[in-house]
């Protein structure tokens, strides 16, 4: 191989260190108006006026739009990719606090930000609900009825259900749990919660729409365009090709730009004005769109004496928030792994998405594993303690390796387990003694490891271009938000037609220009496109050959391409036109029992290593070192990975030690970067990261994808490291200096005065 | 509100054009197609709108745009005006010390104005001296080799 594994910068470095990368955020187009949104003061009400009097007589105001507004243009104004449960602006109820109930339109922002302040509304409040155990009740009810999308095809009999807030439940059933259970020599259980987080790009959300002549087109922020055209033509009843998508580099992306998110809203506006509208969001309203679930995670085991795991029940509540987004993805596509990287034979998931009056949860960089990792390997780690065997050694008795059959019934095949694992362990020496610290100032170590299956089915499709210099582009609906998506294509397709990746020309995101592609989420990009540009370049390649044949050249002979079209047409011209498909086999898993001998094309592993010092005296925990590894197969662009390993694992960091979304009576109350904190450059400890030899035999040159693999086990890493220094457990995210010293206060046998 | 017109050299240009005495730095710098300086947070906590003001590094998001009448205003645009990436800008190629590239202008801007202060920085000067700006997809490590690699080359 001489282009993938090469260890190259991403194509576009130079246009990112001098400011000149094309963000949606640039971008103004004549004639433009700027929105800005009127937002729910209420967790839950119905509305019972909207007063935009005062707001549409400011001057230089072009026009106040209300829900009842748009449904004189869309009459079922209603979106979203599991369930169309959204309004684009709320009728008739709102169901959190920032849901967008109107926007004022003008040519000066300042002008529509004044305006906003000018508008009243009046709701008749209702009782609203927050926590995901609570609502699982059906007393306070977010939505009548549910509204299951047509798109898939196993959430239809949901359609209509009503007087309940679960979304969707999902069961997966192995062997008998209960039975297993109730014979198990040890039976230990615990409940783990996450809290409520989000994104938070530093490039906020930015949409804009410009109507056409019977055509719409819109720039925007967005990691999903294929899905953003079939859904805005779906909301305007148009066909597709009606509706053009494009979408620069993004300034972070992480799971939240997914779906719809602006891009209703300014589709409509521009129809309703007929002129363009850009929407872009402040800092503080991205806490208002979309989040990371909340979670409540019930985990029990029955452990055989000799240490191996006979059972596992897992029971998991995921609060939603007000629209389900892709929230019942979550719980079912994540849901099916909750049970770990362990071969247990009886295993029993319910997972559950749960509607409540808080900002909608979606998918944030793992899917949902990062909160099921945290409680497994919380909880495994328990097991271990109990029953007096090393955490590692009780670990590696358990682990899943090839060629045993996971939960969900499929065999597991590619999947570097025990590598990562090994990886770890050797890193963070083990086996070495260990400086537990001493007076106030106590260290420990603790390890973790996760397990994803990547979403499926999902289709990819890909073009290659050989222009007549001989010179090569490649199209992809992939959206390169830094993971270095176009890098890496031009490697492969470099690899396959024998050019520098350098070389290589790849369009971005361009619905009219580039093919379908299901989304750039789940770290599925690299497999799934990877896959259709790797065929679509062999098809170019073939191609190029036959009309080398049909120029009369000799067979097997290799010409260079410009000669070869300079041949056939007599002078620079035609093109070459390469494109493949890719959708992997997929075997949905069977509604009851959750079980399928193919639920996913590939597995992904990650897991890390941590050392911490704890303060008794403050409860504040210093990481003194972060080992990460993963299995991303065989990497295309070896640096640009690492980094993904790094970065993903800091983030993770931020949601461990320091992330959470404040409410008070529904209302974020720290709705900004001053009082929600975010790793920054003073708060990294020093990170090893490891990419494990390993092949992914079905990806791109052996690779598959890393994305969110660094995220998994940073957070119980850490509190089995503090758990290893001072002996308190932490069963709930952030861990805080002040729960941590709430903790030992307790173990003391001095609890703060307020406990 | 009335707008007032304001004079200044802009990347080395003298420039003039009026403003309304809300409008702030970044939103002047976007009338002359200027968009490395971006406003994210809002609150001068993350650093994407980082603008040298007569050679000083100010949140671009926080200071009025009036306020640079009769300055010399330099944006991360001006750093390869003669077609030469800077040494930090390269640093930053070298060591991949970015991912989505938005808060990029910023951490390259601030990095000049260190090696300035501290031709030979340590990783607790860095950290110290980058603590204003933010990455959300943390390229952190990285950015610390590229401001070491960069002080190296100057």
């Amino acid at each position: 191989m001489n282009q993938v594994g090469r260890d190259i910068p991403r194509l576009e470095v130079r246009a990112k260190v001098t400011g000149r990368a094309d963000y949606t955020h640039h971008l103004r187009l004549p004639g433009m108006l700027y929105g800005k949104v009127f937002r729910s003061t209420v967790p839950h009400g119905r509305i019972r006026g909207i007063d935009t009097q005062a707001a549409r007589e400011l001057p230089g105001v072009h026009r106040v739009v209300t829900g009842e507004d748009i449904k004189q243009l869309i009459p079922e104004p209603y979106y979203g990719p599991a369930f169309h449960d959204q309004p684009i602006l709320a009728l008739d109820k709102v169901r959190h606090v920032g849901e967008p109930v109107a926007v004022v339109l003008a040519s000066d922002p300042h002008v529509a930000d004044q305006a906003v302040q000018l508008i009243v509304a009046d709701y008749e409040e209702l009782p609203a609900v927050y926590d995901e155990i609570a609502a699982m009740q059906p007393d306070i009810l977010v939505h009548n009825v549910l509204r299951p999308a047509g798109t898939f095809a196993d959430l239809k009999h949901l359609k209509g259900r009503g007087g309940t807030n679960v979304a969707l439940d999902y069961h997966l059933r192995r062997g008998d749990a209960d039975k297993a259970l109730a014979n198990a020599d040890h039976v230990i259980e615990h409940t783990f919660k996450t809290q409520q987080c989000l994104h938070l790009a530093l490039e906020p959300f930015v949409s804009i729409a410009e109507p056409g002549d019977n055509r719409l087109t819109l720039y925007t922020a967005n990691q999903s365009p294929s899905f953003v055209r079939i859904e805005i033509a779906r909301l305007l009843g148009w066909p597709e090709n009606r509706v053009r998508v494009k979408v620069p580099y993004l300034g972070g992306g992480f799971g939240g730009k997914l779906y719809i998110k602006l891009e209703a809203l300014v589709a409509a506006l521009a129809m309703l004005v007929r002129r363009p509208v850009k929407i872009a969001l402040t800092m503080e309203e991205q806490f208002y769109m979309i989040t990371k679930h909340a979670t409540t995670f019930r985990i029990k085991s029955g452990v055989a004496k000799d240490g191996r795991i006979v059972a596992r029940s897992c029971e998991v509540h995921w609060n939603g928030g007000a629209y389900a987004d892709i929230g019942p993805r979550v719980a079912q596509k994540s849901g099916f792994t909750a049970a770990g990287p362990y071969d247990i034979d009886n295993v029993s998931v319910d997972s559950y998405e749960i509607y409540t009056n808080r900002t909608p949860a979606g998918a944030l960089r793992g899917f949902g594993i990062p909160q099921l990792v945290w409680a497994y390997e919380s909880h495994t780690d328990l097991i271990a303690r109990q029953l007096g065997i090393d955490p590692v050694e009780f670990r590696r008795k358990n682990l899943l390796r090839n060629g045993r059959p996971h939960a969900s019934g499929t065999v597991l095949q590619d999947a570097a387990i025990p590598e990562v694992f090994d990886s770890l362990v050797t890193r963070m020496g083990w086996d070495k003694p260990f400086d537990h610290g001493s007076g106030t100032l106590r260290r420990g170590r603790g390890i973790a490891i996760g397990l994803k299956a990547v979403i499926a089915p999902t289709t990819s499709v890909a073009i290659v271009n050989i222009s007549a210099d001989g010179s090569t582009t490649a199209y992809t609906g992939t959206v390169d938000m830094g993971q270095g998506s176009d890098t890496a294509y031009a490697l492969i397709v470099g690899e396959v037609l024998g050019v520098d990746a350098e070389e290589i020309r790849v369009v971005h995101s361009d619905t009219d220009v580039t093919p379908y592609d299901m989304g750039t989420l789940g770290s599925r990009s690299l497999y799934h496109m990877g896959n259709a540009m790797r065929l679509a370049a062999e098809d170019a390649r073939a191609k190029l050959r036959a009309l080398a044949v049909e120029a009369g050249l000799p067979e097997g002979t290799n010409y260079p391409p410009s000669e070869v079209f300079k041949k056939r047409y007599g002078m620079q011209a035609g093109n070459v036109i390469g494109t493949a498909s890719f959708v992997p086999s997929y075997k949905s898993p069977d509604g009851e029992t959750g079980q399928s001998d193919n639920v996913t094309p590939f597995w992904m592993v990650g897991g890390a290593g941590a050392e911490v010092e704890v303060d008794t005296e403050t409860g504040q925990v210093r990481v003194l070192r972060l080992v990460n590894a993963a299995d991303c197969g065989t990497p295309i662009n070896p640096g640009v990975a690492r980094a993904q390993l790094s970065g993903a694992s800091i983030m993770q960091l931020g949601f461990t030690l320091s992330e959470a979304m404040h409410l008070d009576g529904g209302q974020v109350t720290n709705a900004s970067l001053a009082d929600y904190k975010i790793p920054g450059i003073g708060d990294i400890p020093p990170i090893d990261n490891e990419l494990v030899a390993a092949e992914q035999h079905s990806g791109p040159f052996g690779a598959k994808g890393l994305g969110e693999s660094g995220t998994f086990g940073v957070s119980p890493a850490i509190a089995n490291a503090i758990h290893d220094a001072v002996g308190v457990r932490i069963m709930e995210l952030p861990i805080t200096a002040e729960a941590v010293l709430r903790a030992l206060r307790v173990q003391a046998g001095r609890p703060l005065d307020d406990e | 509100m009335t707008a007032r017109t304001i004079n200044f050299t802009l990347n080395g240009q003298a420039v003039s054009t009026a403003i309304e005495p809300h409008h702030n730095l970044v939103e002047l710098l976007q009338r002359f197609d200027l968009f490395g300086a971006r406003e994210s947070c809002g609150q001068g906590l993350c650093g994407c709108c980082t603008v040298l003001v007569d050679g000083t590094a100010v949140s671009g998001c926080l200071y009025f745009a009036v306020w640079v009448d009769g300055k010399s205003v330099s944006t991360v645009e001006h750093l390869d005006a003669d077609g030469t990436l800077s040494h930090v800008q390269q640093a930053f190629i070298d060591c991949g010390a970015f991912q989505c590239g938005f808060c990029t202008p910023g951490f390259v801007l601030m990095t000049h104005q260190l090696l300035k202060q501290r031709p030979d920085p340590s990783d607790d000067e860095i950290r110290d001296y980058l603590a204003g700006n933010l990455c959300r997809c943390a390229a952190y490590p990285e950015i610390i080799q590229a401001v070491k690699r960069a002080a190296r080359r100057s």
